[in-house]
Protein backbone atom coordinates (compact mmCIF):
# COMPACT_ATOMS: atom_id res chain seq x y z
CA UNK A 1 0.00 0.00 0.00
CA UNK A 2 2.79 2.01 1.17
CA UNK A 3 4.62 1.38 -2.06
CA UNK A 4 1.57 2.15 -4.26
CA UNK A 5 0.87 5.65 -2.69
CA UNK A 6 4.51 6.40 -3.33
CA UNK A 7 3.62 5.51 -6.64
CA UNK A 8 0.89 7.62 -7.27
CA UNK A 9 2.90 10.88 -6.17
CA UNK A 10 6.05 9.81 -8.08
CA UNK A 11 7.58 12.33 -10.75
CA UNK A 12 6.51 9.40 -13.22
CA UNK A 13 2.73 10.08 -12.94
CA UNK A 14 2.50 13.31 -12.05
CA UNK A 15 4.59 14.39 -15.54
CA UNK A 16 1.44 12.55 -17.00
CA UNK A 17 -1.39 13.95 -15.01
CA UNK A 18 0.15 17.88 -14.82
CA UNK A 19 0.07 18.57 -18.35
CA UNK A 20 -3.49 16.69 -18.37
CA UNK A 21 -4.94 18.43 -15.90
CA UNK A 22 -3.99 21.78 -17.66
CA UNK A 23 -5.76 20.94 -20.65
CA UNK A 24 -8.62 20.07 -18.84
CA UNK A 25 -9.10 23.43 -16.80
CA UNK A 26 -8.50 24.40 -20.39
CA UNK A 27 -11.38 22.72 -22.06
CA UNK A 28 -13.73 23.35 -18.73
CA UNK A 29 -12.70 27.07 -18.68
CA UNK A 30 -12.60 28.37 -21.96
CA UNK A 31 -16.24 26.05 -22.44
CA UNK A 32 -17.59 27.65 -19.29
CA UNK A 33 -17.25 31.53 -20.32
CA UNK A 34 -19.12 30.43 -24.11
CA UNK A 35 -21.61 28.55 -21.73
CA UNK A 36 -22.18 31.40 -19.59
CA UNK A 37 -22.61 33.81 -22.31
CA UNK A 38 -24.88 31.75 -23.94
CA UNK A 39 -26.88 29.98 -20.79
CA UNK A 40 -27.42 33.12 -19.18
CA UNK A 41 -28.71 34.64 -22.75
CA UNK A 42 -31.27 31.94 -23.57
CA UNK A 43 -32.05 31.54 -20.02
CA UNK A 44 -33.26 34.93 -19.80
CA UNK A 45 -35.02 34.43 -23.40
CA UNK A 46 -37.01 31.69 -21.98
CA UNK A 47 -38.37 33.80 -18.87
CA UNK A 48 -39.31 36.46 -20.94
CA UNK A 49 -40.98 34.85 -23.91
CA UNK A 50 -42.88 32.70 -21.43
CA UNK A 51 -46.32 33.19 -21.40
CA UNK A 52 -46.36 35.15 -18.02
CA UNK A 53 -42.75 36.55 -19.04
CA UNK A 54 -42.17 40.21 -19.69
CA UNK A 55 -42.65 40.07 -23.29
CA UNK A 56 -44.73 36.99 -23.86
CA UNK A 57 -44.02 35.34 -27.58
CA UNK A 58 -45.28 32.11 -26.60
CA UNK A 59 -44.83 30.61 -30.04
CA UNK A 60 -41.00 31.21 -30.30
CA UNK A 61 -41.28 30.05 -26.11
CA UNK A 62 -42.26 27.14 -27.00
CA UNK A 63 -40.27 26.16 -30.40
CA UNK A 64 -37.17 27.75 -28.31
CA UNK A 65 -38.03 25.31 -25.20
CA UNK A 66 -38.53 22.42 -27.41
CA UNK A 67 -35.19 22.97 -28.99
CA UNK A 68 -33.43 23.53 -25.48
CA UNK A 69 -35.24 20.02 -24.20
CA UNK A 70 -34.32 17.94 -27.15
CA UNK A 71 -30.57 18.82 -26.70
CA UNK A 72 -31.17 18.36 -23.07
CA UNK A 73 -32.75 14.85 -23.45
CA UNK A 74 -30.07 13.41 -25.45
CA UNK A 75 -27.17 11.58 -23.63
CA UNK A 76 -24.07 13.89 -23.52
CA UNK A 77 -21.79 11.74 -25.26
CA UNK A 78 -23.84 11.33 -28.03
CA UNK A 79 -24.40 15.11 -28.31
CA UNK A 80 -20.66 15.84 -28.35
CA UNK A 81 -20.31 13.62 -31.45
CA UNK A 82 -23.09 15.23 -33.40
CA UNK A 83 -21.19 18.70 -32.90
CA UNK A 84 -18.23 17.90 -32.98
CA UNK A 85 -17.75 18.32 -36.84
CA UNK A 86 -19.25 21.90 -36.26
CA UNK A 87 -16.75 22.17 -33.89
CA UNK A 88 -13.85 21.37 -35.67
CA UNK A 89 -14.91 23.87 -38.47
CA UNK A 90 -15.63 26.87 -35.99
CA UNK A 91 -12.45 26.26 -34.28
CA UNK A 92 -10.06 25.14 -37.25
CA UNK A 93 -8.53 22.34 -35.52
CA UNK A 94 -9.50 18.66 -36.48
CA UNK A 95 -7.81 17.06 -32.57
CA UNK A 96 -7.29 17.91 -29.33
CA UNK A 97 -8.85 19.92 -26.64
CA UNK A 98 -9.02 23.11 -28.99
CA UNK A 99 -11.88 21.00 -31.49
CA UNK A 100 -13.77 19.80 -28.51
CA UNK A 101 -14.37 23.27 -26.79
CA UNK A 102 -17.58 24.24 -29.05
CA UNK A 103 -19.38 20.91 -28.97
CA UNK A 104 -18.80 20.78 -24.99
CA UNK A 105 -20.48 24.21 -24.65
CA UNK A 106 -23.46 22.95 -27.24
CA UNK A 107 -23.83 20.16 -24.35
CA UNK A 108 -24.01 22.21 -21.38
CA UNK A 109 -25.81 26.05 -23.05
CA UNK A 110 -29.36 24.05 -22.61
CA UNK A 111 -28.74 23.00 -18.71
CA UNK A 112 -27.37 26.30 -18.03
CA UNK A 113 -30.42 27.78 -19.82
CA UNK A 114 -32.57 25.51 -17.30
CA UNK A 115 -30.69 26.53 -14.54
CA UNK A 116 -30.58 29.99 -15.12
CA UNK A 117 -33.90 30.23 -16.05
CA UNK A 118 -35.22 28.71 -13.02
CA UNK A 119 -32.77 31.27 -11.11
CA UNK A 120 -34.39 34.16 -12.37
CA UNK A 121 -37.87 32.54 -11.49
CA UNK A 122 -37.32 32.40 -7.66
CA UNK A 123 -37.36 36.14 -7.90
CA UNK A 124 -40.79 37.04 -6.08
CA UNK A 125 -43.43 38.33 -8.83
CA UNK A 126 -44.04 41.24 -6.23
CA UNK A 127 -40.45 42.64 -6.66
CA UNK A 128 -41.22 42.50 -10.54
CA UNK A 129 -44.53 44.10 -10.05
CA UNK A 130 -43.24 46.87 -7.91
CA UNK A 131 -40.20 47.70 -10.66
CA UNK A 132 -43.32 47.43 -13.68
CA UNK A 133 -45.18 49.78 -11.35
CA UNK A 134 -42.34 52.64 -10.70
CA UNK A 135 -41.96 52.87 -14.76
CA UNK A 136 -39.04 50.34 -14.86
CA UNK A 137 -38.21 49.09 -18.93
CA UNK A 138 -38.16 45.38 -19.51
CA UNK A 139 -34.44 46.24 -19.74
CA UNK A 140 -34.25 47.44 -16.24
CA UNK A 141 -36.33 44.87 -14.53
CA UNK A 142 -33.73 42.30 -16.19
CA UNK A 143 -30.48 43.66 -15.51
CA UNK A 144 -31.64 46.11 -12.33
CA UNK A 145 -34.04 43.23 -10.21
CA UNK A 146 -33.60 39.93 -11.78
CA UNK A 147 -30.12 39.12 -12.39
CA UNK A 148 -28.60 40.97 -9.07
CA UNK A 149 -31.87 39.63 -7.02
CA UNK A 150 -31.34 35.78 -8.21
CA UNK A 151 -27.29 36.12 -8.14
CA UNK A 152 -26.57 34.31 -4.75
CA UNK A 153 -28.64 31.44 -6.71
CA UNK A 154 -27.22 32.09 -9.74
CA UNK A 155 -23.58 31.13 -8.85
CA UNK A 156 -24.86 28.05 -7.22
CA UNK A 157 -25.83 27.01 -10.43
CA UNK A 158 -22.67 28.05 -12.13
CA UNK A 159 -20.87 25.81 -9.69
CA UNK A 160 -22.96 23.14 -11.26
CA UNK A 161 -22.61 23.50 -14.39
CA UNK A 162 -18.52 23.73 -14.26
CA UNK A 163 -18.71 20.61 -12.44
CA UNK A 164 -20.85 18.67 -15.29
CA UNK A 165 -18.70 20.64 -17.47
CA UNK A 166 -15.54 19.01 -15.83
CA UNK A 167 -17.67 15.29 -15.98
CA UNK A 168 -18.27 15.83 -19.75
CA UNK A 169 -14.69 16.55 -21.07
CA UNK A 170 -13.41 13.17 -19.23
CA UNK A 171 -15.91 11.72 -21.87
CA UNK A 172 -14.53 13.75 -24.65
CA UNK A 173 -11.66 12.16 -23.40
CA UNK A 174 -12.22 9.03 -25.16
CA UNK A 175 -12.57 10.83 -28.55
CA UNK A 176 -9.14 12.03 -28.41
CA UNK A 177 -10.00 15.57 -26.36
CA UNK A 178 -7.16 15.08 -24.01
CA UNK A 179 -7.01 16.01 -20.73
CA UNK A 180 -7.90 13.70 -17.37
CA UNK A 181 -10.75 11.93 -18.89
CA UNK A 182 -8.28 10.74 -22.00
CA UNK A 183 -5.54 9.59 -19.41
CA UNK A 184 -7.60 7.37 -17.70
CA UNK A 185 -8.85 5.37 -20.71
CA UNK A 186 -5.27 5.15 -22.37
CA UNK A 187 -3.17 4.33 -19.39
CA UNK A 188 -5.56 3.31 -16.40
CA UNK A 189 -8.12 1.35 -18.69
CA UNK A 190 -6.26 -0.06 -21.60
CA UNK A 191 -2.46 -0.05 -19.67
CA UNK A 192 -3.95 -1.17 -16.40
CA UNK A 193 -1.86 1.81 -15.02
CA UNK A 194 -4.18 1.97 -11.88
CA UNK A 195 -1.41 4.98 -10.15
CA UNK A 196 -1.91 7.16 -13.25
CA UNK A 197 -5.78 6.15 -12.66
CA UNK A 198 -5.78 6.50 -9.16
CA UNK A 199 -3.88 10.01 -9.54
CA UNK A 200 -6.48 11.43 -11.88
CA UNK A 201 -9.14 10.56 -9.62
CA UNK A 202 -7.43 12.34 -6.87
CA UNK A 203 -7.01 15.75 -9.00
CA UNK A 204 -10.81 15.51 -9.98
CA UNK A 205 -11.97 15.27 -6.15
CA UNK A 206 -10.07 17.73 -5.16
CA UNK A 207 -10.43 20.18 -7.96
CA UNK A 208 -14.64 19.12 -7.67
CA UNK A 209 -14.40 19.76 -4.25
CA UNK A 210 -12.57 23.26 -3.76
CA UNK A 211 -14.97 24.61 -6.76
CA UNK A 212 -17.96 23.24 -4.63
CA UNK A 213 -16.41 24.95 -1.65
CA UNK A 214 -15.18 28.35 -3.46
CA UNK A 215 -19.05 28.39 -4.76
CA UNK A 216 -20.82 27.92 -1.50
CA UNK A 217 -18.29 30.73 -0.23
CA UNK A 218 -18.68 33.16 -2.18
CA UNK A 219 -22.75 32.88 -2.51
CA UNK A 220 -22.99 32.99 0.88
CA UNK A 221 -21.26 35.93 1.33
CA UNK A 222 -23.57 37.35 -0.47
CA UNK A 223 -26.29 36.33 1.43
CA UNK A 224 -24.73 37.17 4.52
CA UNK A 225 -23.90 40.66 2.99
CA UNK A 226 -27.40 40.74 2.30
CA UNK A 227 -28.46 39.66 5.59
CA UNK A 228 -30.58 37.19 4.40
CA UNK A 229 -29.54 34.40 6.61
CA UNK B 1 -65.68 72.26 -7.25
CA UNK B 2 -63.29 71.54 -9.25
CA UNK B 3 -62.67 68.67 -11.71
CA UNK B 4 -61.75 65.63 -9.98
CA UNK B 5 -58.28 64.86 -10.10
CA UNK B 6 -58.87 60.92 -11.03
CA UNK B 7 -61.92 59.96 -13.04
CA UNK B 8 -62.86 56.07 -12.95
CA UNK B 9 -65.99 56.10 -15.05
CA UNK B 10 -67.88 52.70 -16.22
CA UNK B 11 -64.82 50.26 -15.10
CA UNK B 12 -65.48 47.06 -14.98
CA UNK B 13 -63.04 44.07 -15.24
CA UNK B 14 -63.52 40.30 -16.59
CA UNK B 15 -60.85 37.80 -16.19
CA UNK B 16 -60.81 34.79 -18.49
CA UNK B 17 -59.29 31.44 -17.21
CA UNK B 18 -60.07 28.79 -19.90
CA UNK B 19 -63.60 29.22 -21.02
CA UNK B 20 -64.86 30.33 -17.76
CA UNK B 21 -65.12 34.21 -17.51
CA UNK B 22 -65.29 35.93 -13.97
CA UNK B 23 -66.08 39.55 -13.46
CA UNK B 24 -64.00 41.14 -10.84
CA UNK B 25 -65.14 44.75 -11.36
CA UNK B 26 -68.49 45.56 -12.24
CA UNK B 27 -69.37 49.22 -13.84
CA UNK B 28 -67.44 51.07 -11.16
CA UNK B 29 -67.53 54.65 -11.12
CA UNK B 30 -65.14 56.95 -8.49
CA UNK B 31 -63.64 60.55 -8.88
CA UNK B 32 -61.28 61.18 -6.12
CA UNK B 33 -59.96 65.15 -5.83
CA UNK B 34 -56.77 66.30 -5.44
CA UNK B 35 -54.94 66.05 -2.10
CA UNK B 36 -57.45 63.64 -0.86
CA UNK B 37 -56.81 60.67 0.90
CA UNK B 38 -59.41 58.17 -0.29
CA UNK B 39 -60.29 54.82 1.32
CA UNK B 40 -61.27 51.74 0.17
CA UNK B 41 -62.42 48.89 1.84
CA UNK B 42 -64.30 45.78 1.38
CA UNK B 43 -63.46 41.40 1.97
CA UNK B 44 -60.75 39.64 0.55
CA UNK B 45 -61.92 39.01 -3.12
CA UNK B 46 -63.98 41.92 -3.37
CA UNK B 47 -61.56 42.94 -6.64
CA UNK B 48 -59.87 46.26 -4.22
CA UNK B 49 -56.23 45.12 -5.66
CA UNK B 50 -57.56 44.77 -9.17
CA UNK B 51 -59.12 48.36 -9.16
CA UNK B 52 -55.50 49.70 -8.06
CA UNK B 53 -54.06 47.87 -10.84
CA UNK B 54 -56.18 49.32 -13.37
CA UNK B 55 -55.32 52.53 -12.27
CA UNK B 56 -51.70 51.95 -13.08
CA UNK B 57 -52.12 49.81 -15.76
CA UNK B 58 -50.28 46.53 -14.58
CA UNK B 59 -54.17 45.59 -15.47
CA UNK B 60 -56.08 46.86 -18.12
CA UNK B 61 -59.55 47.49 -17.98
CA UNK B 62 -62.33 45.21 -19.93
CA UNK B 63 -64.63 48.39 -20.64
CA UNK B 64 -64.57 51.71 -19.46
CA UNK B 65 -62.09 54.64 -18.47
CA UNK B 66 -59.57 56.14 -16.03
CA UNK B 67 -58.28 59.50 -16.37
CA UNK B 68 -55.75 60.98 -14.19
CA UNK B 69 -55.31 64.54 -14.61
CA UNK B 70 -54.58 64.80 -18.02
CA UNK B 71 -53.85 61.14 -18.79
CA UNK B 72 -56.75 59.03 -20.32
CA UNK B 73 -54.72 55.77 -19.12
CA UNK B 74 -56.17 53.18 -21.42
CA UNK B 75 -54.75 55.16 -24.37
CA UNK B 76 -50.89 55.51 -23.41
CA UNK B 77 -48.63 54.06 -25.78
CA UNK B 78 -45.94 51.86 -24.26
CA UNK B 79 -43.21 54.41 -23.91
CA UNK B 80 -45.89 57.27 -22.35
CA UNK B 81 -47.02 54.07 -19.59
CA UNK B 82 -43.53 54.26 -18.48
CA UNK B 83 -43.54 57.65 -18.05
CA UNK B 84 -46.97 57.93 -16.39
CA UNK B 85 -46.15 54.98 -14.10
CA UNK B 86 -43.82 57.31 -12.65
CA UNK B 87 -46.16 59.70 -11.86
CA UNK B 88 -47.98 57.13 -9.68
CA UNK B 89 -46.19 55.28 -6.38
CA UNK B 90 -47.02 52.41 -4.76
CA UNK B 91 -46.72 50.70 -1.62
CA UNK B 92 -47.63 46.98 -0.93
CA UNK B 93 -48.35 45.09 2.10
CA UNK B 94 -45.20 42.75 1.91
CA UNK B 95 -43.02 45.77 0.81
CA UNK B 96 -41.73 44.31 -2.43
CA UNK B 97 -38.09 46.28 -1.47
CA UNK B 98 -35.44 44.41 -3.42
CA UNK B 99 -32.69 42.42 -1.23
CA UNK B 100 -30.28 43.16 -3.11
CA UNK B 101 -30.23 47.07 -2.54
CA UNK B 102 -29.50 49.04 0.16
CA UNK B 103 -32.14 51.45 1.31
CA UNK B 104 -30.06 54.10 -0.53
CA UNK B 105 -30.16 51.62 -3.78
CA UNK B 106 -34.02 51.11 -3.06
CA UNK B 107 -35.34 54.53 -3.14
CA UNK B 108 -32.36 55.35 -6.18
CA UNK B 109 -34.17 52.82 -8.39
CA UNK B 110 -37.09 54.25 -9.88
CA UNK B 111 -34.89 57.40 -9.97
CA UNK B 112 -32.49 55.01 -12.04
CA UNK B 113 -35.25 54.07 -13.81
CA UNK B 114 -36.25 57.84 -15.16
CA UNK B 115 -32.89 58.45 -16.25
CA UNK B 116 -32.05 60.78 -13.86
CA UNK B 117 -28.10 61.95 -13.23
CA UNK B 118 -26.03 60.52 -10.14
CA UNK B 119 -26.36 64.03 -8.66
CA UNK B 120 -29.57 64.34 -8.44
CA UNK B 121 -30.12 60.85 -7.21
CA UNK B 122 -28.22 61.68 -4.42
CA UNK B 123 -29.73 64.69 -3.61
CA UNK B 124 -33.26 62.99 -3.68
CA UNK B 125 -32.44 60.35 -1.97
CA UNK B 126 -31.05 61.90 0.18
CA UNK B 127 -34.30 64.62 0.66
CA UNK B 128 -36.78 61.95 0.96
CA UNK B 129 -35.02 59.74 3.60
CA UNK B 130 -35.27 62.51 5.76
CA UNK B 131 -38.80 62.88 4.91
CA UNK B 132 -39.93 59.50 5.91
CA UNK B 133 -37.30 59.27 8.91
CA UNK B 134 -35.01 56.89 8.40
CA UNK B 135 -31.92 58.62 7.11
CA UNK B 136 -29.88 56.60 9.42
CA UNK B 137 -30.59 53.59 7.65
CA UNK B 138 -29.28 54.84 4.57
CA UNK B 139 -26.68 52.07 3.94
CA UNK B 140 -28.43 48.92 5.56
CA UNK B 141 -29.81 45.90 3.09
CA UNK B 142 -33.79 45.28 3.79
CA UNK B 143 -32.69 42.59 5.21
CA UNK B 144 -32.13 44.38 8.35
CA UNK B 145 -34.91 46.43 8.62
CA UNK B 146 -38.28 45.74 11.18
CA UNK B 147 -41.03 45.75 8.91
CA UNK B 148 -41.87 49.23 9.91
CA UNK B 149 -38.61 50.56 8.40
CA UNK B 150 -39.51 48.60 5.43
CA UNK B 151 -42.43 50.52 5.02
CA UNK B 152 -40.96 53.86 5.65
CA UNK B 153 -38.40 52.89 2.44
CA UNK B 154 -41.17 51.55 0.46
CA UNK B 155 -42.68 54.40 0.83
CA UNK B 156 -39.58 56.65 0.30
CA UNK B 157 -39.35 54.81 -3.24
CA UNK B 158 -42.50 55.17 -4.02
CA UNK B 159 -42.10 59.04 -3.75
CA UNK B 160 -39.21 59.11 -5.42
CA UNK B 161 -40.32 60.84 -8.71
CA UNK B 162 -42.49 63.20 -6.97
CA UNK B 163 -45.57 61.22 -7.91
CA UNK B 164 -49.04 62.71 -8.38
CA UNK B 165 -51.15 59.77 -6.94
CA UNK B 166 -50.17 57.16 -3.98
CA UNK B 167 -51.24 54.11 -4.02
CA UNK B 168 -51.69 51.69 -1.00
CA UNK B 169 -52.37 48.26 -0.77
CA UNK B 170 -52.86 47.30 2.31
CA UNK B 171 -49.55 48.62 3.42
CA UNK B 172 -50.38 48.53 7.02
CA UNK B 173 -51.42 44.58 6.99
CA UNK B 174 -48.12 43.04 8.01
CA UNK B 175 -47.30 45.35 10.79
CA UNK B 176 -48.73 45.60 14.69
CA UNK B 177 -50.81 48.08 15.11
CA UNK B 178 -48.76 50.06 16.84
CA UNK B 179 -46.13 50.59 13.87
CA UNK B 180 -49.31 50.79 11.58
CA UNK B 181 -50.11 54.03 13.24
CA UNK B 182 -46.74 55.22 12.77
CA UNK B 183 -46.97 54.34 9.50
CA UNK B 184 -50.42 55.84 8.79
CA UNK B 185 -48.55 59.37 10.42
CA UNK B 186 -46.53 59.17 7.47
CA UNK B 187 -48.94 58.74 4.87
CA UNK B 188 -50.97 61.90 6.74
CA UNK B 189 -47.28 63.94 7.34
CA UNK B 190 -46.55 63.52 3.14
CA UNK B 191 -50.01 64.25 2.19
CA UNK B 192 -50.28 67.19 4.02
CA UNK B 193 -46.76 68.63 3.33
CA UNK B 194 -46.52 67.66 -0.52
CA UNK B 195 -50.45 67.69 -1.41
CA UNK B 196 -50.31 64.13 -2.66
CA UNK B 197 -53.38 62.61 -3.41
CA UNK B 198 -53.44 58.75 -1.70
CA UNK B 199 -55.61 55.94 -2.13
CA UNK B 200 -55.26 53.57 0.33
CA UNK B 201 -56.58 50.36 0.52
CA UNK B 202 -57.50 48.41 3.79
CA UNK B 203 -59.37 45.63 5.74
CA UNK B 204 -59.85 47.39 8.67
CA UNK B 205 -62.42 50.68 9.20
CA UNK B 206 -59.97 52.09 11.92
CA UNK B 207 -57.43 52.71 9.52
CA UNK B 208 -59.82 54.54 7.23
CA UNK B 209 -61.45 56.54 9.86
CA UNK B 210 -57.77 57.24 11.26
CA UNK B 211 -56.73 58.40 8.04
CA UNK B 212 -59.02 59.29 5.00
CA UNK B 213 -61.67 61.53 4.20
CA UNK B 214 -63.56 60.03 1.64
CA UNK B 215 -64.28 56.68 1.30
CA UNK B 216 -65.75 53.82 -0.75
CA UNK B 217 -66.98 50.12 0.13
CA UNK B 218 -66.33 47.20 -2.73
CA UNK B 219 -68.26 44.45 -2.41
CA UNK B 220 -68.08 41.85 -4.84
CA UNK B 221 -66.94 44.18 -7.88
CA UNK B 222 -69.41 46.46 -6.77
CA UNK B 223 -69.59 49.50 -4.72
CA UNK B 224 -71.71 49.23 -2.26
CA UNK B 225 -71.64 53.13 -1.13
CA UNK B 226 -69.27 55.88 -1.45
CA UNK B 227 -69.24 59.00 0.42
CA UNK B 228 -67.38 61.15 3.24
CA UNK B 229 -66.34 59.19 5.84
CA UNK B 230 -67.82 60.69 8.81
CA UNK B 231 -71.09 60.34 6.50
CA UNK B 232 -70.55 56.74 6.30
CA UNK B 233 -69.51 55.90 9.77
CA UNK B 234 -72.79 57.96 10.83
CA UNK B 235 -75.22 56.19 8.35
CA UNK B 236 -73.83 52.74 7.01
CA UNK B 237 -75.50 51.40 4.44
CA UNK B 238 -74.35 48.55 2.93
CA UNK B 239 -73.90 45.19 4.85
CA UNK B 240 -70.42 45.22 4.17
CA UNK B 241 -69.74 48.51 6.29
CA UNK B 242 -72.09 47.10 8.65
CA UNK B 243 -70.35 43.79 9.14
CA UNK B 244 -67.05 45.75 9.30
CA UNK B 245 -68.34 48.51 11.88
CA UNK B 246 -69.22 45.18 14.21
CA UNK B 247 -66.27 43.49 13.99
CA UNK B 248 -63.75 46.62 14.65
CA UNK B 249 -60.55 46.01 15.28
CA UNK B 250 -58.37 47.35 18.51
CA UNK B 251 -56.47 50.07 16.59
CA UNK B 252 -58.69 52.80 18.22
CA UNK B 253 -57.70 51.21 21.30
CA UNK B 254 -54.08 50.88 20.67
CA UNK B 255 -54.41 54.75 19.75
CA UNK B 256 -55.46 55.99 22.78
CA UNK B 257 -52.63 53.69 24.48
CA UNK B 258 -50.14 55.30 22.68
CA UNK B 259 -51.96 58.79 22.99
CA UNK B 260 -53.58 59.59 20.14
CA UNK B 261 -56.33 62.19 19.83
CA UNK B 262 -58.51 59.09 19.89
CA UNK B 263 -60.54 58.27 16.53
N1 LIG C 1 -55.07 37.32 -12.95
C1 LIG C 1 -56.25 36.89 -12.49
N2 LIG C 1 -56.92 35.91 -13.14
C2 LIG C 1 -58.11 35.47 -12.69
N3 LIG C 1 -58.73 35.95 -11.59
C3 LIG C 1 -58.12 36.92 -10.89
C4 LIG C 1 -56.84 37.44 -11.30
N4 LIG C 1 -56.47 38.40 -10.42
C5 LIG C 1 -57.46 38.46 -9.50
N5 LIG C 1 -58.45 37.58 -9.79
C6 LIG C 1 -59.69 37.38 -9.01
O1 LIG C 1 -60.29 38.62 -8.81
C7 LIG C 1 -60.94 38.68 -7.55
C8 LIG C 1 -60.53 39.95 -6.86
O2 LIG C 1 -59.16 39.88 -6.54
P1 LIG C 1 -58.41 41.08 -5.83
O3 LIG C 1 -57.02 40.67 -5.64
O4 LIG C 1 -58.68 42.34 -6.56
O5 LIG C 1 -59.18 41.11 -4.44
P2 LIG C 1 -58.88 42.01 -3.17
O6 LIG C 1 -60.12 42.76 -2.89
O7 LIG C 1 -57.64 42.79 -3.36
O8 LIG C 1 -58.67 40.89 -2.07
P3 LIG C 1 -57.67 40.88 -0.82
O9 LIG C 1 -58.30 41.71 0.22
O10 LIG C 1 -57.61 39.44 -0.41
O11 LIG C 1 -56.35 41.41 -1.29
C9 LIG C 1 -60.56 37.42 -6.82
O12 LIG C 1 -61.68 36.55 -6.84
C10 LIG C 1 -59.43 36.85 -7.62
O13 LIG C 1 -59.48 35.45 -7.60
MG1 LIG D 1 -55.66 42.66 -2.53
Amino acid sequence: MKEFLAQVFSVEVWEYVLPATWQTIYMTAISTTITITFGLLFGVLLYVTDKDGLHPMPIFNKVFGAIINSVLSLPSMIVVIIFLPLSKFIVGVSYGPKAFIVSLAIVCIPIFSRLVENSILEVSKGKVEAAKAMGASNWDIILKVMLPESLPTLIRNFVVLTITLISITAIAGSFGAGGLGELAVRFGYNRYRTDILVAVIIVLLVGVEFLQLFGAFISKKILKKRHLV
Amino acid sequence: MAAPFIEIKNVSKIFKNQSKEFKVLKDINLEIQKGDIFGIIGFSGAGKSTLIRCINRLETVSSGTIRMGNYEIDKLSKKEMNLYRQKIGIIFQHFNLFDSRTVFGNVAFPLEVAGKSKQKIEKKVTEILDLVNISDKKDFYPGQLSGGQKQRVGIARALANNPDILLSDEATSALDPVTSLSVLDVLKDINKKLGLTIILITHSLDVIKYTCNNMAVLENGLIAEKGSVREIFANPSSETTKVFIKNNSDLAKVDYLVGGEGI
